[in-house]
């Protein structure tokens, strides 16, 4: 198991398991943040799992017919409907009494997980069967070409949001899908980041020691939608934490924490990186300012109220 | 030229885990990144943001201060940069490809 913190002492390898299980040779863009993210999730996995993929980039990419770039057992069905699948072999592996070896790991977009599949999600989550659900939320459908999802904040460029005369960007705000998700009162629902790989690899390895579904949202940022440097992956997904835009938590039986405190950086220095804010003017940056300081403060105000509400119990 | 017929496997499984290496995405790149092994301290960052698992860690022969070293698989490398902009003591430098 890694250890707890993400700070890298000099001199010694430190970090995620050497196996991999997402091998080289995929298509994923130069510098894809949910190539990073597989890598991760399928270490921190490990070899019993079996891996459940929606449709989307990392599907596509991954398995040109007849190769895979999957080390594990892997299913991929129609777009929607992972989490079902996900239900299926929860149910057959119960009914051959192997279930306690096998970590069942579904891994889809945010347009799989916000949009379409969404419906199908919440019935298994309802059902309570066991697996953990990751979404890598790369903000859009990549894999079609960037439309917005519900998961794309407001204000983005995508090609079904463009910036004209009427329009500038996505209309109204993303979807609080975690929070939907947190609704369902399932045993563990956490945020993560791609720059944090150990706080990723610790809430995975966590995620299967629960009796029931666990849902992983995971921020990843997407060159060909984001518009950015391709270099600038890793750097994106440490800003949107630093600046607020993507808070990093879990809500693990009902009680929440906070694991990496936002460092309170503007959040311009996180939009005027990307090609798909570079319309926003001064005035559109000062709302997205004012909206995420008050959100954010909702949200952990309204946790820590249930948290204390629990103790109470 | 006729095209060759793939022959499909039932219910099209594929049946060969970990095989897209065939697919040398190395030739996608137009920088390069070259790793000074005097300045790298091995904490491993770059070969945990790679998004090509293109960092192989080797047993270290020259500096005895180190057990192991990486070296970059230029055969999957897409030239991202990520390893450069990430590497927190500047070891690795991205230089035009030249091929
Ligand atoms: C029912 C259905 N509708 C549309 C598509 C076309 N399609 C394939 S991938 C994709 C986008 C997936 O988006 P997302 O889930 O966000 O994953 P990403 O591509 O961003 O990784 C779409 C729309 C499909 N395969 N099936
Ligand atoms: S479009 Fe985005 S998510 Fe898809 S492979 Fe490219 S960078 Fe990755
Ligand atoms: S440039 Fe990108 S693909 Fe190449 S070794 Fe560095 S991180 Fe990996």
């Amino acid at each position: 198991m890694a250890s707890k913190s993400d700070d890298w002492k000099p001199g010694n390898i430190r970090g995620l398991p050497l196996e991999e299980f997402f091998h080289s040779g995929h298509g994923a863009c130069a510098g894809c943040g949910p190539a990073i993210t597989m890598r991760m999730i399928t270490k921190a996995a490990g070899k019993d799992s079996i891996i459940v993929n929606a449709t989307g980039c990392m599907e596509v990419v991954s398995t040109k017919y007849p190769t895979t770039s999957w080390g594990l057992p892997w299913v991929h069905g129609a777009f929607e409907n992972a989490a079902p699948i996900a239900s299926g072999i929860h149910a057959a592996l119960a009914a051959q009494g192997t279930r306690a070896k096998h970590n069942i790991v579904v891994i889809a977009g945010d347009g799989a997980t916000y949009d379409i599949g969404f419906g199908a999600i919440s019935a298994a989550f309802e059902r309570g069967d066991k697996f953990t659900y990751i979404c890598y939320n790369n903000e859009a459908y990549a894999n079609t070409g960037s439309q917005q999802s519900g998961a794309t904040p407001k204000h983005a460029w995508t090609t079904t949001t463009p910036i004209g005369k009427i329009i500038h960007g996505k209309e109204v705000e993303k979807k609080p899908l975690t929070e939907i998700i947190a609704a369902h009162k399932i045993p563990y629902i956490a945020t993560a980041s791609t720059a944090y790989p150990l706080d990723l690899f610790n809430k995975i390895k966590k995620s299967f020691t629960f009796d029931g579904p666990s849902f992983i949202n995971v921020l990843t940022p997407c060159v060909l939608t984001w518009k950015y440097d391709s270099s600038l992956s890793v750097e994106l997904a440490r800003l949107a934490v630093d600046t607020g835009m993507w808070l990093v938590y879990e809500i693990e039986n009902g009680k929440f924490t906070l694991n990496i405190q936002p460092k309170g950086l503007p959040v311009k220095n996180y939009l005027a990186k990307q090609g798909r804010f570079k319309h926003l003017t001064d005035a559109d940056i000062a709302e997205i300012q004012m909206h995420l300081d008050k959100q954010n403060k909702e949200l952990v105000a309204e946790r820590e109220c249930v948290n204390k509400a629990e103790e109470k119990i | 030229m006729k095209a060759e017929k793939t022959k499909l496997t039932e219910g099209a499984v594929v049946v060969t885990p970990a095989s897209t290496g065939a697919n040398k995405t190395g030739s996608w790149r137009t920088y390069k990144p070259c790793l000074d092994q005097k300045k790298c301290i091995r904490c491993g960052i770059c070969w945990n943001f790679c998004p090509d698992n293109c960092f192989m860690l080797k047993k270290e022969t020259e500096n005895k201060k180190y057990k192991h070293r990486f070296e970059i698989n230029y055969d999957y490398c897409k030239g991202c940069g990520i390893c450069a902009k990430e590497c927190p003591v500047k070891a690795i430098m991205m230089q035009r490809e030249e091929k």
